[in-house]
């Protein structure tokens, strides 16, 4: 194999056609390594990126047990099952609290912390972002079952320290009413620290000169925040929003080990919602079939979503422009 | 209100010890309640320190719960899912960052692409395939199941590491003889320490954290199962005992957090890095 030279500025080389023979016997032997040193992303690529996006979808359009080959096409039934199915729509309806839980309560509170934090005169902020950091790095199982017994109401410690104030034990994660607030509370105990780390970096990228101009003009902390602050890092937040968002879509960890769904489907998401139909144990049929077609339904509901904000996201953009051609071209 | 520079500055402190104690003492509960006897957690002892340290739960966890299998089983998984991610991330960032192949930009479009499109249940062609493999109910498919899918973060901090890299290098290994296989694992690896570094990290916290995949691969199997599973397994069956379920959850978070505690200022950071990006 003829040895590739990676170099730079050489135009001669990128156009694929120097070096000896044109044609596909020459581009090998000019790619022969780059090719080599490809192939074992692009296998692995293939067979488990590309192959299960596809597959999911053409078997949306199947009834399937799993076991026997492939034969029942049902065209676009199992879609019109899902999109009729009550408990889909609750599973959904969940899934959205979780990322409105993220998007308006971690993301924020975290901003909140992280400008707490940045203040280069507060002593152990590092330990401090440390221990807030921590929950992020413990498998998110673990803490569900751990929870599970912190608020057990016979004997959970959180329910101890709530009859200290006379209050009846609550069954946090067995009424209706309260799982899902507290199944969202834990998510956002878990993935706090990483939205935290997130506002501290795009802080930094905030030049203190601003601050100071603010300072001295007399701005008070509110003042500076959402006239300085909050328009600056405005580009950053998005994508801070972004990545919030996208770890609350699948929280199938921590809602399939703390409440299973439960209690009835009062937790269900759209994650555990999708398992059972394919895996689950109360499952006599696994159709996998209608499981992949409740699994493609909802991914287009995200990315509908996803592209309705897409407006937000440009309008983030133009208010750092703003601002920092206002902070250059108005003050003397 | 005007109170001292010195006063203002403690202030915060106010807010944010009670804040963090609040704010680990699910950790502390799990760490107290690992090492109490069963007398003491029957008793109901709120208090954190146990009266008289026993080690009896992490004996029923490890053995009769099987924890030791677990921890042996996510140790391999862990370390063999970085092994692979590290080979095909470096090798096919390194291509990207610096091989000039016609093509390059297309797949890489192509990997950023799959990471939006609406995915329908991913899970299951996967399992399909592995299956098909033969490799159900092994730990080699929840390997492959884990370490198949791209990761795409990886390739492209890879590949921008790598690009980045003078040329001079290169210029001078190819003097000395070096073919492309050599200038890459003598020269410019070593070089990426940083990024392998990273890289291990995320994957090695990821893979020991996972929970579905290994979930869905080893649902026959109990012996293969990870600490994850295994954990909500041992729940389900005993629930009400918490001495054991404790020293469980230590074995099973404890050996992450150890990882993450000796390099957490290079992973904040790494994170940090990232969103600038």
């Amino acid at each position: 194999m003829a040895v590739v030279l990676p170099t730079r500025g050489s135009k001669q080389r990128d156009s694929g056609t120097a070096g000896g023979r044109p044609g596909f016997v020459g581009f090998l032997r000019r790619n022969g390594w780059n090719l080599v040193f490809l192939t074992p992303m692009v296998v692995l690529f293939l067979a488990f990126t590309v192959w299960p996006i596809v597959a999911s979808w053409v078997y949306a359009f199947f009834e399937w047990d799993g076991v026997e080959p492939l034969t029942e096409f049902v065209g676009f039934d199992n879609f019109r099952e899902v999109l009729t199915d009550p408990l889909f729509w609750n599973a959904a309806w969940h899934s959205l609290l979780f990322s409105l839980g993220a998007i308006v309560i971690q993301v924020p509170l975290a901003l909140l912390l992280a400008v707490l934090l940045n203040k280069l005169w507060l002593r152990g902020r590092n330990i401090y972002r440390l221990l807030i950091f921590l929950p992020v790095v413990s498998t998110m199982a673990v803490v569900g079952i751990i929870f599970r017994i912190l608020l057990d109401p016979v004997g959970g410690p959180l329910n101890a320290a709530v009859g200290w104030f006379g209050i009846d034990p609550i069954n946090f994660l067995g009424d209706n009413l309260t799982a899902l607030p507290t199944v969202v509370a834990v998510a956002i105990w878990h993935g706090i620290g990483i939205t935290l780390v997130y506002w501290l970096a795009t802080l930094q990228t905030v030049p203190q000169d601003l601050y100071d101009a603010a300072a001295i003009d007399g701005a008070n902390a509110r003042q500076t925040l959402t006239r300085i602050t909050l328009p600056m890092v405005a580009p950053l937040a998005v994508v801070i929003l972004a990545l919030t968002f996208q770890r609350s879509l699948n929280p199938f960890d921590l809602v399939q080990a703390m409440t299973a769904g439960g209690p009835g489907r009062a937790t269900d998401v759209e994650a555990t919602y999708v398992y059972r139909l394919a895996f689950g144990s109360t499952v006599t049929e696994h159709r996998y079939g209608f499981a992949s077609a409740a699994g493609a339904t909802f991914g287009v509901l995200v990315l509908a979503v996803t592209l309705l904000l897409a407006p937000i996201v440009r309008w983030a953009r133009s208010l750092r422009e703003d601002r920092q051609a206002g902070a250059k071209g108005g003050r003397t | 209100m005007t109170l001292s520079t010195t006063v203002r500055r403690k202030l915060p402190h106010l807010f944010l010890i009670p804040l963090v104690v609040l704010w680990i003492y699910p950790f502390a509960w799990m760490v107290s309640n690992s090492f109490k006897s069963e007398t003491e957690i029957l008793l109901g002892g709120a208090g954190l320190i146990p009266e008289e340290f026993s080690l009896d739960n992490f004996e029923i966890a490890w053995e009769e719960a099987n924890f030791a299998q677990y921890t042996l089983n996510t140790i391999l998984l862990s370390v063999s899912v970085v092994a692979i991610v590290l080979f095909v991330s470096a090798t096919s960032g390194y291509v990207l960052g610096r091989g000039r192949m016609p093509g390059r930009r297309f797949v890489v479009g192509a990997l950023v692409v799959t990471m939006f499109l609406p995915k329908g249940y991913t899970v299951i062609p996967t399992f399909i395939l592995i299956n098909g493999l033969g490799l159900n109910n092994t730990l080699a498919g929840v390997i492959l199941a884990e370490s198949g899918p791209a990761h795409v973060m990886a390739i492209l901090l890879f590949m921008a590491y790598f690009a980045g890299l003078p040329d001079e290098l290169e210029q001078a290994a190819i003097v000395d003889g070096a073919n492309y296989p050599r200038i890459f694992w003598s020269v410019m690896l070593p070089l990426a320490m940083p990024v392998v570094g990273t890289v291990t990290l995320f994957n090695f916290i990821n893979s020991w954290n996972s929970f579905l995949l290994p979930l869905v691969f080893t649902l026959a199997d109990e012996d293969l199962r990870t600490l994850g599973v295994g954990m909500l397994s041992f729940f389900q069956e005993n629930s009400t005992q918490w001495g054991p379920l404790a020293a469980g959850a230590c074995i099973t978070i404890v050996p992450v957090i150890a990882v993450f505690l000796m390099v957490q200022r290079t992973f904040i950071e790494g994170i940090a890095g990232a969103i600038k990006n």
